[in-house]
């Protein structure tokens, strides 16, 4: 991403702000929400409309759970890590998905075509276990189902 | 329409009241979460174009112009029986149709207004195959009292116009004309009412010290980040009846003389904000919110926040820093209450989402009323999402006191087929696993800590003998190191110590000495962290070392996971006498060619290749059943002579 368009993002983001501290999380959401994920380059520009320290953006944006540094892939493929799903079998739901992709959770494919999470409970334990890519939700996902989901998308 | 007094509410009442009884029959189609997934806005959309097909009006604006119709449609919020779902309830006759697909809906129309029958195959089935026709009649709502609940399911959550017919806004309107804000908090006292967030602490006590507390202005904070997993209680009562909370919350406004509110919502909960936002614009719209509120002057605003993803925040001093923009840390101790240093240092009374939520009846219906249910210190109803190995997952409501067994047995019906109870998890993170021996102990506040458990948010996860219950102490205490802001030391570095001896155990490094060290660390992070995240984080350990040591022991001494469940100990093996040998599905279904056949011989797994996905299990046929998990003496004797048994 070239920095012009992240000024032109950035601006946007910062039209619906007066720039308080308090505003530093929706801020970061809002920004994530444009860009997908927080260039570098975005957490400065943040830090300066706000005047609070680089270091200030960076500690808070790390501190929670939501944010990304990196670019994330295409579908991002969430499964459900809550305590309902664990008890039926989310694991190896991670575990297949992780053998299907090559990659450990937490990291996207090499073509930015997917990006694998486990993430805290989704609230939908009633269906466990859930896997969740965009915003199409799984429910009752056996390791042997994880092929399927994979070429839907 | 504006409500111009708290009199003129009334009136506004009866005009709602009015218009829905135009609409005859409607089909209520359940909008939760669950549902939603389950393809709930297919099968609205679907009622909507076959009512219209037929002429039925079924936009509601035209019922307040006076229209009469035949039937319509509409959402409603979460029914809390996410497993049945899509749900769809018809009025008035109540009938309950469960698991109801786009392509079952003009049966369930023709059903509904042509003929006047039920359509049998999408009722309820009983455990001996009878079919109950409306939500009442099946077991798991009859044996239930929904009180915080009791609307979700029934109105639609973004028409404030039904909360009002239902006699919503009543208690605020009480409350500018009837009562002091010292007789509100009197009645909030006098219910009884604990905090519902987990930890009990007394209502009325804490809004009394809101408002002794100088300066302004002052917050009324609601919480939501509803970090447990395995719960989902506050997020179905802000989608199925966000109203109640915004109704709670200015009561607490009034008693506390709060001019802002927020309510703070995870950010995994986006239907929960939105129909949030949908709800706070009609309020204002109304004048039950905002400015000069029912015209009495007096100004009250509400904000969302949205959290961005921390467990600890649900802690009251980090969920305040959260909102004022920074990480969510706890303040270290000595920390001055919330009631008088909350947000920008001004006294903030913060109550969980369902505490808001039972104040509007607690007003209208006294505080005689709800301290009538539950037990003496321990009174009114309790929500508990009800999940895990048992047959009817589901959001439940009980008084308090009613025992673990009527909650997994009677509504929960069980435990899943072809399994035997083990344990329940109650509490989350915080809280513990609690074996058959107390299944018949009562479920309150206090019993929960006296066993080793705790209330917590409400999370109730049922577990059966292919639980291990070593590595479900391993799964808790890996989400709290995660979760660990990372303050204090007992916390961040005896959480991850914990943490590492959990898996040398569950990989097969543990050694004997362990379990006491495990104890000796539990006890002092219990005492040792700044908050209650640390103060209860060794609690799954803990109740687990007290309850099912054995298994603890038999990890570490004889190699052995009695659940089946820990890779290190287990392996797969096909039993000859059952497998049918053609089929070859477990073969093709092998990720890593593991398994191998000659000629007309019985498939065998290749130990060394096996990784133990499981995926052989899942995909042999359900008649045969040929393969098995053995571990201990038996996956030994596997591994040397090629069989579990010896001979």
């Amino acid at each position: 991403m070239s920095e012009i368009d992240i000024e032109v993002g950035l601006k946007n983001v910062f039209a619906r702000y007066k720039g308080a501290t308090n505003e530093l999380i929706p801020i970061l959401q809002d920004t994530q929400e444009t860009f997908g994920y927080l260039p570098e380059e975005a957490m400065k520009g943040i830090a300066a409309f706000i005047r609070i320290p680089e270091s200030h953006v960076y500690g808070v944006a790390t501190f929670y759970e939501q944010f990304y540094f990196t670019r994330r892939g295409k579908h991002e493929i969430k499964v459900c890590y809550g305590t309902a799903c664990h008890v039926k079998g989310a694991t190896r739901v991670v575990e297949t998905f992780e053998r299907e992709l090559g990659i450990s959770h937490g990291e996207t494919t090499e073509d930015y075509e997917y990006s694998l999470e486990r993430v805290a409970c989704v609230g939908a334990c009633a269906l466990a276990p859930v896997v969740v890519v965009g915003k199409k939700v799984y429910g009752n996902v056996a390791p042997g189902k994880v092929k399927g989901i994979l070429n839907k998308d | 329409m504006q409500v111009s007094s708290p009199d003129h509410l009334v009136e506004i009442r009866e005009i709602c009241k009015d218009a829905f009884k135009r609409q005859k029959r409607r089909f209520l189609v359940c909008a939760g979460t669950g549902c939603v997934l389950g393809g709930a806005m297919e099968v609205y959309d679907e009622f909507k174009r076959l009512l219209e097909e037929r002429g039925y009006p079924v936009d509601v604006e035209l019922f307040f112009e006076g229209q009469e119709t035949e039937a319509g449609v509409g959402i409603s919020g979460c029914h809390g029986f996410c497993q049945k779902g899509p749900l769809v309830r018809f009025e008035p006759k109540g009938v309950f149709y469960t698991h109801v697909q786009v392509k079952d809906v003009a049966e369930i129309v023709t059903a509904s207004l042509d003929t006047d029958t039920v359509v049998e195959r999408l009722l309820y089935e009983n455990q001996d195959g009878s079919r109950s026709v409306t939500e009442e009649e099946v077991p798991f709502y009859s044996n239930q009292q929904r009180v915080v609940l009791a609307h979700c399911g029934h109105i639609n959550p973004e028409d404030i116009r039904e909360y009002i017919a239902i006699g919503g806004y009543q208690a605020l309107a009480d409350c500018f004309a009837k009562y002091t804000p010292e007789e509100i908090i009197d009645i909030v006292t006098r219910s009884g009412i604990r905090g519902r967030g987990g930890a009990g602490f007394p209502a009325g006590v804490k809004w009394a010290s809101a408002r002794k507390a100088s300066g302004e202005p002052k917050y009324v904070v609601c919480n939501g980040d509803e970090g447990d997993p395995g719960a989902f209680m506050d997020r179905s009562v802000l989608e199925g009846d966000p109203h109640s909370v915004l109704e709670g919350m200015t009561i607490a406004a009034i008693a506390t003389g709060a001019r802002y509110g927020y309510i703070y919502v995870r950010a995994e909960y986006p239907l929960a904000v939105d129909r949030l936002k949908i709800a706070i614009a009609q309020a204002k719209e109304y004048k039950v919110l905002g400015d000069d509120i029912m015209g009495t002057g007096f100004n009250f605003d509400i904000y969302i926040f949205q959290g961005a993803g921390a467990f600890v925040c649900g802690e009251s001093t980090a969920l305040v820093r959260s909102i004022e923009g920074f990480r969510g840390m706890p303040k270290v101790l000595p920390r001055p209450r919330t009631t008088e240093v909350g947000i920008n240092d001004k006294p903030t009374l913060l109550n969980n989402v369902k505490t808001f939520g039972y104040i509007p009846q607690i007003i209208t219906r006294g505080p005689e009323w709800f301290a009538s249910m539950g037990t003496k210190n321990n009174t009114g109803t309790a929500v508990f999402a009800l999940t895990g190995k048992i047959i009817n997952s589901g959001l439940i409501e009980i008084p308090m006191g009613i025992t673990l067994r009527e909650i997994i047995f009677d509504i929960g019906g069980g435990i899943t087929a072809g399994q035997e109870f083990k344990a329940v998890q109650t509490g989350g993170p915080s809280g513990g696993c609690l074996p058959n021996e107390l299944l018949d102990m009562q479920v309150d506040y206090d019993s929960l800590v006296s066993v080793g458990a705790m209330m917590g948010s409400g999370g109730m996860v049922v577990m059966d003998h292919g639980t291990c219950m070593v590595d479900v102490a391993r799964y808790f205490l890996e989400f709290t190191v995660n979760e660990s802001c990372g303050q204090c030391a007992p916390c961040r570095v005896g959480t991850h110590q914990m943490l590492k001896i959990l898996e040398d155990i569950t990989q097969g490094r543990g050694k004997p000495s362990d379990l006491d060290l495990l104890e000796e660390l539990g006890k002092a992070i219990v005492k040792g962290s700044i908050c209650g995240l640390g103060n209860t984080a060794p609690n799954p350990v803990l109740s687990s070392l007290r309850y099912f040591r054995s298994e603890y022991e038999a990890h570490i001494h004889a190699q052995s996971c009695p659940a089946l469940y820990c890779k290190e100990f287990i392996a797969y093996y096909i039993n000859p006498n059952k497998c049918c040998e053609p089929c070859h599905l477990c073969q093709e279904a092998c990720p890593t060619n593991a398994i191998t056949a000659r000629w007309r011989k019985t498939p065998e797994i290749q130990q060394d290749k096996c990784i133990k996905c499981g995926i052989c299990i899942d995909v042999c046929p359900d008649n045969y059943r040929a393969i098995t998990k053995v571990t201990g003496q038996q996956r030994l004797n596997l591994l040397e002579f090629g069989r579990p048994g010896r001979s």
